[in-house]
């Protein structure tokens, strides 16, 4: 039984490395740029959310509506005025650029709230639970993160395969070029997926900040998960990112079930065993936006 | 030109040039000089030279993978810790922390074989997360060994009975001579035919497959090489500091400072990374007191750099390759042409 509850408890869990995963995939198939600095623009989120409920009080569950915008807005202007300047570096520069910010933000709010762990408490729901089986119960607010994680994925699939701009976006990541020549402009339809990423990871850090706590350096664990969750399913699909967050989440708590101490040493284990024995991921791509 | 067409002309090529024998002899000169720094300089200067060798060497090791190899690795600090806890492990065993040094080396290098298998498989910015992945597992699996101090970690007790002046000087006398080591490898791995199909794997893979260079190979030797120098540095961190403790023989933050000094003194040149440790050095003892705000003056430095000096200080003082110190490329004079 302890066994069918880990992996209960884990899948609930993947559900929130899959949110933060999918605006990861999501910049990178657009345009070939891995944002080292995502899981701490999450944590940023979640930041920010401690303020706005200090300030103005209320059960923090509303901050959703003013962090998301506040993180799309703020990805679509680190895209313009960063981001962009950075892909015309070449290569390593993306690269170089986005580890920079990292370090700024990790060690900015460090400097600001401490190295002190936080949490955003949001009264019954943080303990109240579903009994599913006589010996299993489900946190409410975890089972809430899981169905927010697969709306997530559907909404973005649907986006990407029904909209115009879901189009672009697609186009984008399919060729640049050829996007570009029919009439795409490349910039706005870069920061259009950048604002999502960020939307998306700022959901992921308000959930995690919910969930437990978070500290300055949150923000790199989270990075790490993400990425493990992308390749774990295989880039190319959205499926396959949901896929291998819970894939990884399973692996974790299986893993804290066999030795407390062992969670994440078996995640990555999982990880390193899906890149030696199935490089492209436990989902084979199909070629989307999400690559 | 036409003279060049015309086959009317006397061509050269060289390596060497003035400045560059100029700059072997200074090279020269301030190694002997360093040799006999602890004569003069006193215990805790000696320390600081050490604590700045340390990061030289890291230095070299990372503008090694990236600089040349292209690949940016943010998992550098696996081998850093890896090769620390083999002196400790050694020294356990019974190996006289010394001998333990060039064989934490050693193995730092073979254990990066393995890695390099996984890590290879991504590219880019994938390959930079991956390795930081790499690193953690490394910390993780480290962190649980009891008999080298868990998560605590441990003390190096070997060298306790030596006088501390003369353990930290021979300390210097290696991190001297593994800068030296390090930058002579990386000299004539350059001026090899391995370093030519290393810089034109660099700047264009295809070509360089096309022309039949073997790319995975020469990637993969660059990296045991990097691996096993930025193992010297971990290797002399546990002989400086005498005790080794996870979280901080694996800290990331050993990435950001070896990308920080590259990025800074300039990426994929001979002397970016000498300049770069120098300012680094210096911004840290002068800025350790302000606690985390110094690295979000490294942090931004870091991104200032890349965007808008992308070849650092070496690339400004150097724009077109000719003051070169190191005759590492292939310079050709058209002595009867202008």
């Amino acid at each position: 039984m302890i066994w069918t509850n880990a992996v209960i408890q884990g899948l609930l869990l993947g559900g929130l490395y899959a949110i933060f995963a999918c605006g990861l995939s999501l910049m990178f198939g657009v345009m070939r740029l891995v944002n080292l600095a995502h899981g701490d623009l999450g944590v940023l989120g979640a930041y920010f959310a401690i303020i706005l409920v200090e300030h103005l009080g209320g059960n923090p569950l509303w901050t959703f509506a003013a962090v998301i915008p506040v993180a799309a807005l703020v990805g679509y202007l680190l895209q313009r005025f960063l981001l962009d300047h950075a892909l015309n570096g070449g290569e390593l520069s993306p690269i170089l650029v986005t580890f920079g910010l990292s370090i700024i933000i990790e060690n900015l709010l460090q400097q600001t709230f401490g190295a002190n762990d936080q949490s955003l408490n949001i009264g019954a729901l943080s303990y109240q639970s579903w009994k599913i089986a006589s010996d299993i119960y489900v946190g409410r607010l975890n089972v809430i993160i899981f169905v927010v994680a697969v709306l997530v994925i559907v909404a973005l699939q649907l986006f990407l395969s029904r909209t115009p701009a879901g189009r672009a976006l697609r186009a984008t990541a399919d060729n640049r070029r050829a996007a570009a020549l029919s009439g795409i402009d490349p910039k706005r339809t870069r920061a259009m997926a950048t604002a999502i990423a960020l939307a998306t990871v700022a959901v992921g850090g308000l959930f995690l900040a919910m969930r437990s706590s978070f500290a300055p350096t949150s923000g790199s664990a989270d990075l790490l998960f993400a990425f493990e969750a992308v390749i774990i399913g295989g880039l190319g699909n959205l499926w396959g990112t949901l896929v291998g967050g819970l894939v990884l989440g399973v692996a974790q708590t299986v893993g804290s079930q066999i030795n407390p101490a062992d969670g994440i040493l078996i995640g990555d284990l999982v990880f390193l065993a899906v890149l030696a024995f199935r490089p492209q991921g436990l989902i084979a791509s199909r070629s989307v936006a999400v690559r | 030109m036409s003279d060049l067409l015309t086959g009317q002309h006397d061509v050269s090529v060289t390596r060497g040039t003035l400045g560059s024998r100029v700059a072997l002899g200074v090279g020269i000169a301030v190694v002997v000089a360093l040799i006999f720094a602890p004569a003069v300089a006193g215990d805790s200067a000696t320390n600081n030279l050490t604590q700045f060798l340390i990061l030289l060497i890291m230095a070299i090791g990372w503008n090694l993978v990236a600089g040349y190899g292209g690949m940016v690795s943010i998992g550098h600090q696996a081998f850093i810790g890896f090769a620390s806890y083999a002196v400790l492990d050694l020294s356990i065993h019974g190996v006289l922390a010394w001998y333990a040094v060039p064989m934490a080396i050693v193995l730092a290098g073979l254990i990066s074989i393995p890695v390099s298998w996984l890590a290879f498989r991504l590219r880019g910015g994938y390959f930079a997360i991956g390795t930081w992945v790499i690193a953690q597992v490394f910390q993780l699996v480290i962190a649980q060994q009891s008999n080298l101090g868990g998560g605590a970690g441990a003390s190096l007790n070997d060298l306790n009975n030596l006088n501390p002046i003369n353990r930290d000087n021979v300390t210097y006398w290696f991190a001297l001579g593994l800068t030296v080591l390090s930058l002579g490898v990386t000299a004539l791995l350059l001026r090899s035919r391995v370093g030519m199909a290393l810089v034109a794997v660099r700047d264009e893979e295809f070509s360089a497959a096309a022309t039949g260079v073997n790319v995975v190979r020469t990637k993969r030797l660059v990296f045991i090489l990097s691996a096993a120098i930025c193992g010297g540095a971990g290797a002399l961190l546990c002989l400086s500091n005498l005790e080794v403790q996870p979280n901080s023989a694996f800290s990331i933050q050993y990435s950001a400072f070896m990308i920080f000094m590259v990025l800074v003194g300039g990426i994929g040149s001979f002397e970016g990374p000498i300049i770069g440790a120098i300012i680094f050095f210096v911004l840290q003892q002068s800025l350790a007191s302000y606690g985390a705000w110094y690295l979000v003056i490294l942090g931004g430095f870091a991104i200032i750099v890349t965007l808008w000096l992308p070849r650092g200080i070496w690339g400004a003082i150097d724009p077109h390759h000719r003051r070169s110190l190191v005759p590492l490329r292939h310079r050709i004079d058209y002595d009867d042409i202008e």
